[in-house]
């Protein structure tokens, strides 16, 4: 009796086993952590394969992929050449969905701030100091601009938002790109350090004059003051998802980033983009595969999955509020994910 | 009846079981400093003596120091420290010593209470109250009271130096008061009444019967309020404006070693940049070390002088 109860036992194991024996593990950023739980979950009631993400932080996640502890990784900020190199070689960035970075701040009574590339570099450069300086005024004619000093808040950890957004400085601005640089983690001129989107908001809502940069998700789900900036075309936008999209539709039209995607790298920088209703600081989050799997059931798993992420998954985006790829974009990429070899 | 031989065996097992949980901390503590002098290496290579005296973090450069990082650790922990020792302490001596009633345990019960937060909720409370709070209130009334002195001079600002501290003391001061509370209470009774009956004020009593006893726990009880200062991360990372600079005010924005490591671990890229973060890590457990050990020399003298 006993033994019969222990074999039923083991063969019932055996095949729960069987049944989630697909699993892949990632590893990385944090930013799009909610959608790819959302994700995991949805895929794993649809076809039984198990997907767990660990939002860890995009170097992390980097270098667990290169070490070849997760099946797949995810960042905000591309791989460089070198890291890919000693990672082995034949790694694809596969861009899932796209967020923004509004910069926030705190003057009662003045609504609607505007500004411009140049104003906004020198502001995080330091150089403007109050906030009747005569640059911002003529920007903003008719604001009642009070002569408060300007405190920057920035990201104290290492993040994907600091990435997009010195990016978006180095390129719009030559000193910015001389005396500072764009990554993760710069070294700030001036400013105080927040950790994570709710300290720099916090250090924004606590300090008048205060003026810092969040994802749009956060800024938008906790109503915080955006600053709209001028685009290429000259137009003052707010960041939105809607301005995302358009940003990246924009970016896309560029006859540099059509070849880089024609060259299946998909770690295009999409901001300051062109197009009137661009909103200028906006980024893609990415996942990293091999382009060569070596386990045959897990390597086609990991293509269903990329597959359904970037076709049904994009749904899900909005309501999350991140943007979705333009489809024309998701097209090039689901060619890219088929161009993944099972060996 | 056991046997010698059985019994003596016995006893040699014991002791080699004992042996080893005796050894085993000792060896976690040296394979803790031997791993992170392993991943600390390129660092240490690379920067020499130069890390600990260089002001620079940045990680696009590769170029990185650590002392505005051990600066702010040591002056957040002391601006608790000159905090929380006189208000824990006072606790502790008005809830033994002079609130002798029922409710003193009500009382005592709060302050243990304020051990049981989760750091990160003291965080939260940091940004959004204290660290407002302190930049309208706190900075301008030290700055008007003692703007003569170098450390209350410059801009103020939420998030600083003197935030960090504060939030600290309040973090210790539950560990302060409770163990105080703790070894005032262990002093025989017997003690206070000899004094009293000698004729001794109450203040007399605590002064000859009490605290000389009490003395090197009390010193016991600061140290692990210290040890836990320099170690706090998430509360002080949210209050200390983590900017990698040494500046005389405490109204500055600061950073601490132990908050650098969280804020940058996760996202640190280079094989440098996580070296240098790893040496910060080195540098906070000697200091830690180094501050326990002054801790047991001080406790040693003043049993010894007693």
């Amino acid at each position: 009796m006993i033994k019969k109860t222990v074999a039923i036992v083991i063969s019932l194991v055996l095949i729960a086993g069987a049944a989630l024996a697909v699993s892949l593990n990632g590893a990385g950023a944090t930013f799009p952590y909610p959608i790819y739980v959302k994700w995991n979950k949805m895929f794993a009631d649809k076809t039984g394969t198990q997907v767990n993400y660990q939002g860890i932080g995009s170097g992390g996640g980097i270098r667990q992929f290169a070490a070849k502890i997760t099946d797949f990784g995810g960042s905000d900020a591309p791989m460089t050449e070198k890291q890919m190199s000693d990672a082995g070689g034949d790694i694809l960035h596969i861009p899932t969905v796209m967020g923004a970075v509004a910069v926030s701040y705190n003057l009662p009574g003045v609504k609607g701030l505007r500004l411009d590339q140049d104003t906004l570099g020198r502001i995080f450069l330091g150089r403007i100091k109050k906030w009747d300086d005569p640059a911002i005024a003529a920007l903003n004619p008719g604001a009642d601009l009070p002569s408060k000093s300007v405190l920057i808040a920035h990201r104290s950890d290492g993040s994907g938002t600091t990435h997009i957004f010195t990016s978006y400085l180095a390129k719009v601005s030559t000193a910015w790109a001389a005396e500072v640089g764009a990554g993760s983690a710069v070294s700030w001129p001036t400013g105080i350090g927040g950790k994570g989107n709710a300290g720099v908001a916090g250090v924004i809502k606590g300090n008048e004059g205060a003026i810092g940069y969040v994802e749009l998700s956060y800024a938008i789900s906790n109503d915080l003051p955006v600053v709209s900036l001028k685009n290429r075309s000259g137009k003052y936008v707010k960041p939105s998802i809607a301005s995302t999209t358009a940003a990246a539709d924009g970016a896309l039209g560029s006859s540099k980033l059509a070849k880089q995607i024609a060259a299946g790298d998909f770690r295009l920088d999409l901001t300051n983009a062109p197009g009137k209703d661009s909103y200028p600081i906006v980024g893609m989050t990415w996942i990293l595969v091999r382009q060569k799997l070596a386990d045959a059931e897990k390597g086609n798993a990991l293509k269903n999955y990329l597959k359904w992420a970037l076709t049904e998954g994009q749904q899900y985006a909005g309501s999350l509020l991140y943007a979705p790829l333009p489809e024309s974009m998701a097209d090039k990429v689901l060619r890219l994910i088929n161009s993944i070899e099972i060996e | 009846m056991r046997s010698n031989k059985a019994i003596r065996s016995g006893d040699a097992a014991f002791k080699a079981i004992t042996l080893v949980f005796a050894a085993s901390i000792p060896l976690l503590l040296f394979s803790l400093i031997a791993v992170l002098l392993f991943w600390a290496w390129p660092a240490i290579r690379h920067f020499g003596w130069g890390f600990i005296f260089s002001s620079a973090w940045d990680p696009l450069a590769d170029n990185y120091g650590a002392l505005p990082f051990i600066y702010g650790t040591l002056m957040s922990s002391l601006i608790a420290l000159l905090i929380a020792v006189p208000l824990g302490l006072g606790c502790a001596i008005f809830i033994s010593e002079i609130y002798r009633s029922k409710t003193r345990e009500y009382i005592a019960l709060m302050v243990e209470l304020l051990a049981a937060i989760p750091s990160v909720v003291y965080g939260l409370w940091g940004i959004f109250v204290l660290a407002p709070f302190s930049a309208a209130y706190i900075q301008p009334a030290l700055k008007s009271a003692f703007g003569f002195l170098p450390f209350f001079q410059g801009p103020t600002s939420g998030p600083s130096l003197l935030t960090g501290g504060i939030i600290l003391a309040i973090m210790i001061l539950p560990t302060i008061t409770a163990l105080s509370r703790e070894v005032l209470q262990a002093v025989p009774y017997s003690l206070r009444e000899s004094a009293m009956a000698l004729g001794a004020t109450r203040w007399e009593t605590f002064k000859t019967a009490v605290f000389g006893p009490a003395r090197s726990g009390i010193i016991g009880a600061i140290i692990l309020g210290l040890g836990r200062a320099l170690g706090e991360t998430m509360a002080v990372t949210m209050v200390i404006g983590n900017r990698p600079q040494v500046s005389a005010s405490v109204f500055a924005p600061a950073y601490s070693l132990a908050a650098v490591i969280a804020n940058e671990f996760a996202e640190a890229g280079t094989e440098l940049n996580l070296a240098a973060l790893i040496e910060l890590a080195l540098v906070l457990l000697i200091i830690t070390i180094a501050v326990n050990g002054l801790a047991r020399y001080l406790v040693w003298q003043t049993t010894l002088k007693s």
